[in-house]
């Protein structure tokens, strides 16, 4: 049964890729979401069997053949579904179900075949990262692992006819190149040292190790496999494709962003937690990383004007959270927030799709203002996005993000708390000011609702300040907007209520729960010690200071972008230094270029252009062409055209060879 | 009495003559005529060495090397008519043009 979840969306793919150009809209659509949907069905029959059994033995394995054979080495392409892969397929196949209904009405305005391709790729999406998380063994989930990232390439891509489309999907696709290197590396070295791929297998034999405290192979094969974490989860060093990838179509950034690829890499260290409590200046490493990158993100989003933009970095930004709660050995809690940021980071990409919508592909918050008015669904649900996010009591966001900041306060990282925590701050800072400058406050001069015809997004925003004047509009609205048509209201809806009501799945003892996504989650991470830490005092206190941090950093966006927005100019003239630095992203794709992308093509040009292959490999070909050329012109006169010449050699020859063996 | 080794150096001296043609006669009829010496020649030798051995197998190849030998020298022969009334010449070297 387990093979239907990656089973249906790949059959839809198939189909959409085969038939997608002949059929109408409506049946490419039906394809996708009926796959997508009926996935989500067999899901959710599969986990309920799962729940049926024992705690302890809560694994489903459904081997589909036999893969590879080698000798000794033999790996099944088998599925295997347990607590942690059961949370991860919920939240592709239910999310991502959310996603495709969304997008028949966002890509409505794509051709037939444009149509069907975005839709064939966004079921091979999901059913890459399904089989990426159902695999049971590091060989079945580098091929979902490698394939979410073809896909990405191929989604952020999507609109090829555009330079900076086509130049982010590259991007996309090389640097997680990189840290898929560093992931086939970790795996190499984990076979060599484990003699096995099998999670359970090297979970097994790991388990029997004492955890290394100098830098040893298990330490060398987790850091490696944490490099490819950093690629798909987008993590410093690599974190620089995730911004660049908001050139995709915005319910592909949904999709990326909440489902699909960048929870991977987390997914990844929870699958291999025994292996990564054996390692233990990895995980320092893993925590160190986390913090930096939440908190790194988390300061450029301050600044950006670009509504995705500034949603991307605050996945950057989540995404750092979690791996935080990884690098602490909190493994519950980075996967609990991996499941409510699913749902609200959904929310929120959505919601800012549909503004984008509305305003026929502006993106730039600055041109936007008031649409509270305009837009009352996407404006609520995306407020309820935003508070799950900044961490607001009573949504999940809250309940997520507080588990990590105490998991990591009580296991003594200290200085990661305090950076945790100022993250926190500025996630509702930047989040709230996003509010506010898109729903509230005058509504800026060029934000005018622009003929449906265009398809949303396509060129460069700045494409679209088509004079007012000539806006006929083609549903006669005239100025008023649209809201969200039917099947994206439904996915906003529907995800604004997950980013409540999830969060309660993991309410923690103090607030009256049981603690229960910790504790489901258990048997998958084995042996790492999920010790219930009897601090109710400390954790009451830490609760009270990280809501007062998010409602800090509403209240500062609140005075700087609701009642005062010349403060936060001139706050931005004061430290305009420091706003240049975050607005170039602290340069960091500047340095990239300096110190990687061009001394390659320095190398590449003048050295291996210029010098191996035109002086070493050309020469050596034309030089054999040039020494049988040159020989035969002498060779050829041996031709005479005489017969009796012929013969003579004949003659020769055969006395030759008779005398050889007579005298021999 | 007539020993295997008066046939064999016969049959060499009958090919070395054949063989010689072949390389002194300028004229192409002369030329086939010397490679039919030559395969008698070699005729000789398997009748000789099948007498030697008392087996049947030397002269049933002759057989078959005289049938070819009728064959080549009927198609050798035309080859040669047609030669001559293109070039109106019997001498080998005037057919040279097939070379480098």
């Amino acid at each position: 049964m387990l093979i239907l979840i990656p089973l249906l969306p790949f059959l839809g793919f198939l189909l959409n890729a085969s038939f997608g150009k002949r059929v109408s809209k409506a049946a490419a659509g039906a394809v996708a979401c009926g796959a997508m949907v009926g996935s989500f069905a067999v899901s959710l029959a599969a986990v309920w069997q799962l729940v049926g059994l024992p705690h302890e033995s809560r694994a489903i394995a459904n081997q589909v053949f036999t893969w590879i054979t080698s000798g000794d080495f033999t790996a099944a392409f088998t599925l295997r579904l347990d607590p942690l892969s059961s949370v991860m397929i919920l939240v592709i196949t239910g999310i991502g179900s959310l996603i495709h209904i969304y997008s028949t009405a966002y890509m409505h305005e794509e051709s037939d075949s444009e149509y069907a391709r975005y839709f064939s790729y966004l079921n091979l999406f999901a059913a890459f990262m399904l089989v990426l998380v159902l695999g049971s063994n590091f060989l079945v989930m580098f091929v979902g692992w490698e394939g979410v990232g073809l896909c990405s390439y191929l989604l952020i891509g999507f609109w090829y006819q555009k330079k900076s489309a086509s130049d982010a999907g590259k991007k996309a696709f090389i640097v997680n190149r990189i840290g898929d290197f560093g992931f086939v590396l970790g795996v190499l070295l984990l076979f060599v040292r484990f003699g096995s791929v099998d999670f359970q297998e090297v979970a097994r034999a790991a388990s029997t190790l004492s955890p290394e405290t100098a830098f040893g192979t298990v330490s060398w094969i987790t850091l490696l496999l944490f490099v490819g974490a950093t690629g798909k989860s987008a993590q410093i060093p690599l974190y620089i494709w995730l911004p660049d990838a908001m050139e995709g179509p915005t319910p592909v950034s949904a999709l990326i962003h909440a489902a699909t690829m960048v929870t991977a890499g987390v997914y990844m260290i929870g699958r291999n937690a025994v292996l990564f409590g054996h390692a233990p200046q990895t995980l320092a490493i893993v925590a160190v990383i986390g913090a930096a990158t939440a908190l790194m993100a988390g300061t450029i989003g301050l600044v950006q004007n670009d509504i995705k933009r500034v949603l991307a970095y605050s996945t950057v930004s989540q995404l750092g959270y979690m791996f935080l709660a990884m690098g602490v050995g909190a493994y519950g809690a980075g996967i609990f927030h991996l499941y409510t940021h699913a749902f609200f980071k959904a929310l929120l990409f959505l919601g800012s799709g549909a503004v984008i919508h509305a305003l026929a592909g502006e993106q730039d918050l600055r041109k936007m203002g008031g649409l509270k008015k305009d837009l009352p669904i996407t404006y609520w649900t995306f407020l309820i996005g935003a508070l799950a996010i900044a961490g607001v009591p009573g949504f999940a966001g809250f309940f997520s993000k507080d588990e990590i900041l105490f998991r990591t306060y009580a296991s003594g990282h200290t200085i990661l708390w305090v950076v945790g925590l100022l993250t926190s701050l500025l996630t509702a800072t930047y989040m709230f000011r996003l509010v506010f400058m898109a729903f509230h406050g005058p509504r800026a001069e060029q934000a005018r609702p622009l003929p449906d015809g265009v398809g949303a997004d396509l060129g460069p925003p700045s494409g679209h300040h088509a004079p007012p004047a000539a806006a006929g509009h083609a549903h006669g609205h005239g100025d008023h907007l649209h809201d969200a048509p039917p099947a994206m209201a439904f996915a906003l809806v529907v995800l604004a209520v997950g980013s409540v009501v999830t969060g309660y799945a993991g309410l923690t003892t103090l607030l009256g729960g049981r603690d229960l996504f910790a504790h489901y989650l258990e048997p998958s991470f084995g042996a790492a010690p999920v010790e219930e830490v009897a601090q109710h005092g400390l954790e009451g206190t830490l609760m009270l200071v990280s809501i007062a941090a998010a409602v800090g950093g509403i209240g500062i966006a609140a005075y700087f972008f609701l009642k005062n927005r010349r403060a936060a100019d001139q706050m931005a003239e004061r430290f305009s230094g420091l706003r240049t630095l975050l607005v170039n992203k602290y340069y960091v794709d500047e340095i990239y270029d300096a110190t990687v992308v061009q001394p390659i093509r320095i190398v590449s040009q003048e050295g291996l252009w210029k010098v191996v292959d035109v002086r070493l490999i050309d020469a050596a070909v034309n030089g054999v062409g040039e020494t049988i050329a040159g020989s035969s012109e002498r060779l050829r006169h041996i031709q005479t055209g005489s017969v009796r010449a012929y013969a003579a050699s004949v003659f020769f020859g055969a006395v030759a060879i008779l005398g050889y063996y007579l005298w021999q | 009495m007539v020993t295997l080794n008066h046939y064999l150096i016969l049959s060499a001296i009958l090919f070395a003559i054949g063989t010689a043609g072949v390389f002194v006669r300028r004229n192409l009829i002369t030329i086939l005529l010397s490679i039919e010496i030559m395969l008698n020649a070699v005729n000789l030798t398997f009748v000789a060495f099948g007498r030697a051995l008392g087996s049947a197998d030397g002269q049933i190849i002759v057989f078959f090397v005289m049938t070819v030998a009728a064959a080549e020298a009927a198609v050798g022969l035309a080859i040669v008519i047609s030669l001559f009334r293109h070039k109106e010449s019997l001498n080998p070297d005037s057919f040279a043009s097939l070379k480098w």
